[in-house]
């Protein structure tokens, strides 16, 4: 007997029965279409935290002076002076991993233009630092190596800073403003980059030469933190390594002493907060899958009254010459026409409801391809496994039997 | 004439808890192409284990079986169900149509296990096989649309659509009123007018009468024999039966 003929004969018998069908095929179609959304919603959560990361440059790595035991007592890290220029420009010149190098000095304290102050932070870096950082100038221009080189008096501010200090809106370009006692003329306004996902205002900062900061204002030598970019987000783990090998070096540390700097990554507080999504998807997708399996006892179930209610027409079939497998095959055959049937309207109800998600409660959603494929091949392969035994059931049957069966 | 059916000495015993069940002891016979043979007994004389016997559905314990030929005794599950499919035809006491299926979808059903027929031979075949009972206006009624004496006249076109050597009747009017009865069993003699060989079980030995030949079967020994020299013309039977008014 071939396909062609059995799959007539199947759906036949499911058009037979089509309320009984569909009432069977809607386990299946909420199961596919359930975790087919879940995943959407949980990737779509999972990609705008991942981009508010990258926004904030995925790649960066932060290099602090480290805790260090001097005579017992542990010193507060900010009191550290391990890392040095030397170290900047070691890192600058033989790294691969590596692309942007800039120091960080940082000074909070009031910023004043004529009647008005907010409290900011100034952060002393170099031109790298706008790289790594994503920020881009909107208006005027970056400081200069030359600027750098004479700690001049010069400094970028983010938009934030802007709207307190010039409420009027006047432009702020070439306007000297006051860090406490150091006037800073500004030479650049920084685009908006409004919060980031801890709520963090990135646009309230003032960037200055890092020298200006650590002469002029901090009057120190070291460098508070050294901010890097890897080549890509995938490389920081060997660039870490890189910069690890380094500062060991020039800090002229012995194999069993402590690192006295600390290195963290973007990426590690990207992969933290991304494991919590990563949880929670996975708690979604679980109880999809739930749902999936009920879906799938629920074919088995229905095959199994199928084939008690159709012993006749079995011990019949058997009479007139099919053969065990033929029955088999019939049976597999419904039971994997209703799963995919459903498997089919699932996915497009699961698609459907994600995108009603994102339209109506602007969450971010995000399908993912193999999702839609994942949920669709269990789907398939519930049906045949949970259509196995009923249909093996019916292969099994003596057709005497069957064939007089009330 | 050709020799279809050929028993040697068919035992069957049935194991049934401790105790060992004789249904058939030794029974031997010889059916040949285009006899009527009606197989009498009482219940438990062991007539639908030789109804299962001769219709491959299943083997003896012990003594042969050629159908049109072919040894069965030997031959597994799988090849036996081939063999019905090809050599068979079966009608049963309660039809077995399928439930809301066409009557052509119903006599259909053999050549759907047999890939040699493409789908328009199989339509073709049922048709002619429904005009052959006499339901050629009936085509696409629904199973549940039709009476009993018509649901067993498909049952019977669906024996006759594969061209089997023998058509085997399982008590084929047992559920049928007594005109009913006769209608099917004019048909019966017109297809066995026709030269089809046809093996009709029952208990009701009336309808002997009507059939060429006449086994008697008691404890599963054969125990009558006989050829039928005055065969009564079921269609003039059913012409003496007064037409019930309702």
């Amino acid at each position: 007997m071939n396909i062609g003929n059995l799959f007539k004969i199947a759906v036949k018998a499911l058009s037979n029965n089509k309320f009984r069908g569909f009432l069977t095929m809607l386990g299946i179609i909420i199961g596919v279409a359930a975790v087919i959304t879940m995943l959407a919603i949980g990737q779509g959560s999972k990609r705008s935290i991942q981009a508010q990361i990258s926004e904030m440059g995925s790649n960066m790595i932060m290099i602090h002076p480290g805790g260090e035991r001097r005579g017992g007592v542990r010193l507060s890290p900010e009191d550290m002076e391990s890392l040095k220029l030397g170290d900047l420009q070691d890192i600058q010149t033989q790294t691969s991993f590596v692309t942007y190098v800039s120091p960080a000095v940082n000074s909070a304290g009031q910023a004043i233009y004529g009647a008005n102050n907010t409290p900011t932070t100034v952060y002393g870096v170099n031109r790298d630092y706008l790289e790594i950082r994503r920020y881009r100038v909107q208006d005027g221009e970056v400081f200069t190596e030359q600027d750098i080189r004479t700690a001049a008096k010069v400094c970028l501010v983010g938009k934030s800073v802007v709207d307190e200090l010039f409420p009027e809106g006047q432009n702020p370009i070439g306007k000297v403003i006051r860090f406490g006692t150091i006037p800073l003329r500004i030479i650049g306004v920084l685009e908006s980059k409004g919060y980031n996902s801890m709520g963090m205002d990135q646009d309230d900062l003032i960037i200055a030469p890092y020298t200006t900061v650590q002469k002029r204002m901090l009057a120190i030598t070291h460098l508070q933190e050294i901010i890097c970019s890897a080549v890509t987000e995938d490389y920081t783990e060997q660039a870490i390594e890189e910069i690890s090998r380094i500062l060991r070096d020039n800090h002229r540390l012995k194999d069993t002493d402590e690192d006295d700097f600390s290195i963290r990554s973007q990426q590690e507080l990207s992969s933290m907060m991304t494991s919590t999504t990563d949880t929670m998807t996975v708690l979604l997708a679980v109880v999809a899958g739930i749902s999936l399996l009920v879906g799938g006892i629920g074919i088995m179930n229905i095959m199994y009254v199928s084939v008690t209610e159709r012993t006749r027409e079995i011990g019949l079939r058997m009479s007139i010459g099919a053969k065990g497998r033929d029955i088999l095959a019939q049976f597999l055959i419904e039971s994997v026409l209703i799963s995919v049937t459903g498997g089919l309207i699932g996915v497009v109800l699961g698609v459907g409801a994600a995108l009603l998600v994102n339209l109506l409660a602007s969450y971010p959603v995000f399908i993912q391809p193999w999702s839609v494929i994942l949920s669709f091949a269990v789907c398939t392969v519930t049906g045949v496994f949970f259509g196995w035994y009923p249909a093996k059931k019916a292969a099994g049957l003596d057709p005497i039997e069957a064939i007089r069966y009330e | 004439m050709r020799e279809i059916i050929r028993l040697e000495d068919i035992c069957r015993d049935f194991i049934v808890g401790e105790e060992t069940v004789h249904a058939l002891r030794g029974v031997s016979f010889t059916i040949s192409e285009g006899e009527f043979v009606t197989i009498m007994g009482s219940s438990g004389s062991g007539k639908s284990t030789l109804l299962n016997t001769l219709g491959c559905l299943d083997t003896p314990t012990s003594g042969e079986y050629w159908l049109d030929g072919i040894s069965v005794r030997t031959m597994d599950k799988n090849r036996r169900a081939t063999l019905r499919n090809r050599k068979i035809g079966f009608v049963f006491q309660s039809y077995n149509l399928l439930p809301k299926t066409t009557a052509v979808e119903n006599v259909e059903l053999p050549l759907m296990y047999n890939s040699s027929y493409s789908s328009s031979q199989r339509r073709q075949k049922a048709v002619s096989a429904l005009e052959a009972v006499g339901l050629g206006d009936r085509l696409w009624h629904k199973s549940n649309q039709m009476s009993g004496g018509q649901m067993q006249r498909v049952a019977i076109a669906r024996a006759l659509v594969n061209d089997p050597a023998v058509i085997l009747a399982d008590e084929a009017t047992g559920n049928l009123d007594t005109r009913t009865s006769f209608e099917v069993l004019v048909l019966f003699q017109k297809l066995h007018a026709e030269g089809r060989t046809i093996i009709f079980v029952t208990h009701n030995p009336e309808i002997s009468r009507y059939s060429s030949r006449n086994i008697t079967l008691r404890d599963g020994r054969v125990t009558g024999d006989v050829l039928n020299g005055n065969i009564l013309d079921a269609a003039a039977t059913l012409a003496s039966i007064p037409v019930e008014e309702d």
